[in-house]
C-alpha cells in the first residue's frame, strides 16, 4: 500500500513539471515577441532629449548600498522597493536600448559604517559598478563614498541629508533635499500656521546628520523670532529620554523640534507625550516616515515634518509612482522610496545620454540632465550637486502625513 | 527636580535587577560573566514571544522569560564555564568563554529573529498616568506611567525575593559557603556543581525579568538591547563592590542618579562621561566599590 502511495505522488509531481516546462516553453518566446516594449511616463522627457543608446553591453550594473538590516532598516527596505520598482520600468521599456539590461547589486550595510565602507570596496573593485546608489545614512556616505570618490565613479545618495556630503568630491551627487534646505520652510510654516514663540531641540550629538539638522533648527528658529529656551542631546542607541525630556518641558516651550533618527524619534515622541508633553512636536527627515506615525500611533497627532515629497502630491509623475508602487508591493510609498524611485531613473537617464558605461562620462551625463521631470517635481543639481526642487511642509493628520494648510 | 527623581528611581531599579545577575556569579564563581547581557536580550525575546505568538499576558509573559533566559544561563554554564573549570583553566579563560558565548547568543538571535526592532503591541499596559500635585490652577508636578510602576514592584520584589533567598534560606548559606571557599564547601559536603547550576539559572532568571521590563519600558527590542546596558551593568557592579549583592543594588540607582541628574543639571552632552568618570575614580580610589569589603570576607 504504502510504496503504490508513494509512486502515485511521484506520478502527479512529474506530470505537474513536465506541464508546467511545456507551457513555459509555448508561453516565453510568444511573450517576448508579441509584447511590445511597455512605455512609462518617468523617463519620457529623457527619451525625447537623449536617443536610444546603442553602445551599451548587454548588462549594466549598477550597486546600491542600503540599510537592510539593522537599526535604519526601516528606510533602507523602503528604498530598495522604490529602485526595485524603477529597475522594473526601466527594463520592460528598454530604456536602455534594445538587449540592454539594467542591474542593480545591493548589499546590506546593516546600518554600521564599517560594512558600508566594505560594501563600497567591493562593488567599486569587484564589481566594477557603473555608478553607486546611496548608501541610506550620511554617516555611512561619509565613510564609504571617499572610496568611490578615489576610484572615479559616481554616488548618488538619495537619502544622505546631512550638510558637506557633495564637499567630499566631484564623483558625489544626492537627489535628496539637505536638512538645510527643508527645515527652515518647516520651521516658517509651522511658526506661521501655529504661531510658535519658544521651542527646545533635542537630537544626537554623535550623528552627522542628527547634529547638522539641530543647527539649521537652531537658526531657522531663530530666524523666525522663536526663543530657543532648551538644548539636550543623546547618544544614538540610548532608550531613554526622560531626564532629557523633563529639563525641556520644566522650561515649557511651545515646540519641542527632534532631529533624530526613527528608532530614537519613536522613543521621544512617546516619552514627551508620557511626560505630558501637549505642544507641538517638529522633526526633520529622519521622523518622515509612515513606520514612525504608525508606531507612536495617537501621540504623534500633529507632528509637524519637513519632506521632499509627500503622498498628497499632485504631480502626475508622483501619483503614477505611487500607483506603480502600491500594486507592486501593496503598501504605501514613503518619500524614501519616492527618492530612491527617482535615483534609479536618473542613473538610468545618465547612462542613457552617455552612451557608455565609462565611468566619467556617466558622472558627465548626470550632471548635464537639467530640468527633469520626476516624481519630486521639477529636479536640477546645483554647482555643488545638490538637488533644487521644492519642499513641502506635512503635518500628521490621524495616523498619515498631510500637507500643511491642505485640509 | 521631583519629576527627575521618578525618572531616576524607575532607570535605577532595571540596572540593579540586570546588575544582580552579574554580581550573582561573581559573588559565587569569582568570574565575570560577559554573556549576561545576551541572556537579557533573550529574555526580552522570549517575554515577546510569549506575548504576540501565543497571546499570553504580561503575568504569564515574566515568569516565562525568566525560566527560559534560566535555562540559556545554565545551558552557559554547562558548555562555556563548567569544561573550563574541569580543566581548572585560569579565570581569565572562562572571562573570554563567555564573550564568545555573548556573540554567539547575539548572533542567534538575528538570525532567528532578524535585525529590525520589534514592539509589545500597543495597549498592553494601561497608558492613563498617575498625576501628583495637580491642582485646579497647575499641571502636575510629577506624572508616573503605570508601566513605571510594575518595573519597580517588580524589580523590588525581585530584589526583595533573592536578598531573602540568599541570607535566611539553607541554600542561601551553601551559596555563601560555596562563595566563600570553594574547596572548604565540598569537603563539608555541599554539592558545589549543584549550587553553580543553581546561580547561574537565578542570575539567568533576574537577567531575563530585567529583558522583559527593560523591553516594556522602552518598547524597543533588538538583538543588540544587551550592549548598552552591559557596560552600565558593570559598572553598577564595579561600583557597588564587586560580587556585593547589596553593593549592585545601591549602585543600579547610583548610576542611575547620576546619569538622569547630570542631565538635569544641564549637562545631557557629559552624561556618560560623568558616569564612566565616576568608575574610573572608583577603581583609582576604592577598588573594592563604594560599599564593598576586603576580599576575604567577601559572600
Amino acid at each position: 500500500m504504502n510504496t503504490f502511495g508513494v509512486k502515485i505522488m511521484m506520478h502527479k509531481r512529474t506530470r505537474w513539471i513536465v506541464g508546467l516546462a511545456a507551457a513555459a516553453l509555448l508561453v516565453t518566446p510568444a511573450l517576448a515577441q508579441d509584447m511590445p516594449a511597455m512605455e512609462s511616463l518617468m523617463g519620457t522627457d529623457v527619451r525625447e532629449t537623449c536617443a536610444d543608446p546603442a553602445n551599451l553591453p548587454e548588462t549594466v550594473n549598477v550597486g546600491s548600498i542600503l540599510t537592510l538590516s539593522g537599526g535604519a532598516s526601516v528606510f533602507g527596505v523602503s528604498q530598495q522597493n522604490g529602485i526595485r520598482l524603477a529597475v522594473d520600468e526601466i527594463n520592460n521599456s528598454g530604456f536602455l536600448g534594445e538587449g540592454t539590461t539594467l542591474n542593480v547589486i545591493f548589499e546590506d550595510s546593516t546600518s554600521v559604517n564599517e560594512q558600508a565602507i566594505a560594501a563600497m570596496t567591493k562593488l567599486v573593485e569587484e564589481d566594477q559598478v557603473v555608478a553607486v546608489i546611496g548608501p541610506t545614512l550620511s554617516r555611512e556616505a561619509f565613510s564609504a563614498n571617499p572610496i568611490a570618490q578615489d576610484a572615479g565613479v559616481t554616488v548618488l545618495g538619495v537619502s544622505n541629508t546631512a550638510a558637506g556630503i557633495t564637499d567630499m568630491g566631484d564623483f558625489v551627487f544626492r537627489n535628496s533635499l539637505p536638512e538645510a534646505s527643508v527645515i527652515p520652510g518647516t520651521v516658517a510654516g509651522a511658526v506661521a500656521g501655529l504661531g510658535i514663540e519658544s521651542a527646545a531641540i533635542i537630537y544626537a550629538n554623535d550623528d552627522d546628520f542628527t547634529v547638522s539638522g539641530a543647527d539649521v533648527f537652531r537658526e531657522s528658529l531663530e530666524a523666525n523670532g522663536v526663543t530657543v529656551v532648551g538644548e539636550e542631546t543623546y547618544a544614538t542607541g540610548d532608550a531613554d529620554f526622560n531626564a532629557q525630556l523633563t529639563n525641556m518641558i520644566a522650561q515649557n516651550p511651545d515646540a519641542i523640534a527632534i532631529s533624530a533618527l526613527a528608532v530614537e524619534a519613536v522613543q521621544i515622541i512617546t516619552q514627551a507625550r508620557a511626560l505630558g508633553y501637549e505642544g507641538t512636536l517638529m522633526g526633520g527627515n529622519g521622523l518622515n516616515s509612515p513606520a514612525v506615525l504608525e508606531q507612536t500611533g495617537v501621540d504623534s497627532e500633529g507632528l509637524i515634518v519637513g519632506a521632499a515629497w509627500n503622498i498628497a502630491s499632485p504631480n502626475e509623475l508622483s501619483v503614477a509612482f505611487t500607483a506603480a508602487f502600491e500594486n507592486e508591493y501593496e503598501i504605501r510609498p514613503d518619500q524614501f522610496a519616492a527618492q530612491a524611485y527617482t535615483g534609479a531613473w536618473m542613473i538610468a537617464s545618465a547612462i542613457r545620454c552617455a552612451d557608455s558605461v565609462d565611468r566619467t562620462a556617466v558622472r558627465d551625463a548626470l550632471l548635464g540632465l537639467t530640468d527633469l521631470q520626476t516624481p519630486l517635481g521639477v529636479f536640477n543639481f546645483d554647482a555643488d550637486r545638490n538637488p533644487i526642487h521644492d519642499p513641502v511642509v506635512q503635518v500628521n493628520v490621524e495616523g498619515a502625513f498631510s500637507v500643511l494648510g491642505a485640509e | 527636580m521631583a519629576q527627575q527623581l521618578v525618572n531616576a528611581i524607575w532607570l535605577g531599579s532595571v540596572y540593579s535587577l540586570f546588575a544582580l545577575g552579574y554580581a550573582l556569579v561573581f559573588s559565587v564563581l569569582g568570574v565575570l560573566n560577559l554573556a549576561h547581557s545576551a541572556v537579557f536580550m533573550w529574555g526580552a525575546w522570549i517575554g515577546l514571544i510569549v506575548v504576540t505568538e501565543i497571546g499570553q499576558p504580561l503575568w504569564v509573559a515574566i515568569p516565562a522569560a525568566m525560566i527560559g533566559s534560566g535555562l540559556i544561563s545554565y545551558a552557559l554554564e554547562r558548555t562555556a564555564f563548567a569544561p573550563l573549570r574541569a580543566r581548572n583553566a585560569p579565570r581569565i579563560s572562562q572571562l573570554i568563554s563567555s564573550i564568545g558565548a555573548s556573540f554567539f547568543l547575539v548572533s542567534l538571535a538575528q538570525l532567528v529573529f532578524g535585525t529590525n526592532p520589534e514592539r509589545f503591541p500597543i495597549g498592553i499596559i494601561a497608558t492613563d498616568p498617575i498625576l501628583i500635585g495637580a491642582t485646579a490652577e497647575t499641571a502636575a508636578t510629577i506624572r508616573i506611567a503605570p508601566i513605571q510602576i510594575i518595573v519597580l514592584i517588580v524589580a523590588v520584589v525581585l530584589m526583595a525575593l533573592l536578598n531573602i533567598l540568599i541570607a535566611r534560606t539553607r541554600l542561601g548559606q551553601r551559596m555563601r559557603a560555596v562563595a566563600f571557599n570553594q574547596r572548604t564547601a565540598a569537603l563539608l559536603g555541599i554539592n558545589v556543581n549543584a549550587i553553580y547550576t543553581i546561580t547561574f539559572f537565578l542570575a539567568g532568571a533576574l537577567a531575563g525579568a530585567a529583558g522583559v521590563l527593560y523591553a516594556l519600558a522602552y518598547n524597543q527590542i533588538t538583538p543588540f538591547i544587551g550592549e548598552t546596558i552591559a557596560l552600565k551593568g558593570l559598572t553598577v557592579i564595579v561600583l557597588g563592590g564587586l560580587g556585593n549583592i547589596q553593593g549592585a543594588l545601591v549602585g543600579g540607582f547610583v548610576v542611575a542618579g547620576l546619569e538622569v541628574f547630570s542631565v538635569a543639571a544641564g549637562g545631557s552632552n557629559y552624561r556618560e562621561a560623568i558616569v564612566f568618570a565616576l568608575l574610573f575614580v572608583i577603581l583609582l580610589v576604592r577598588p573594592q566599590g563604594l560599599i564593598g569589603q576586603k576580599e576575604q570576607t567577601r559572600a
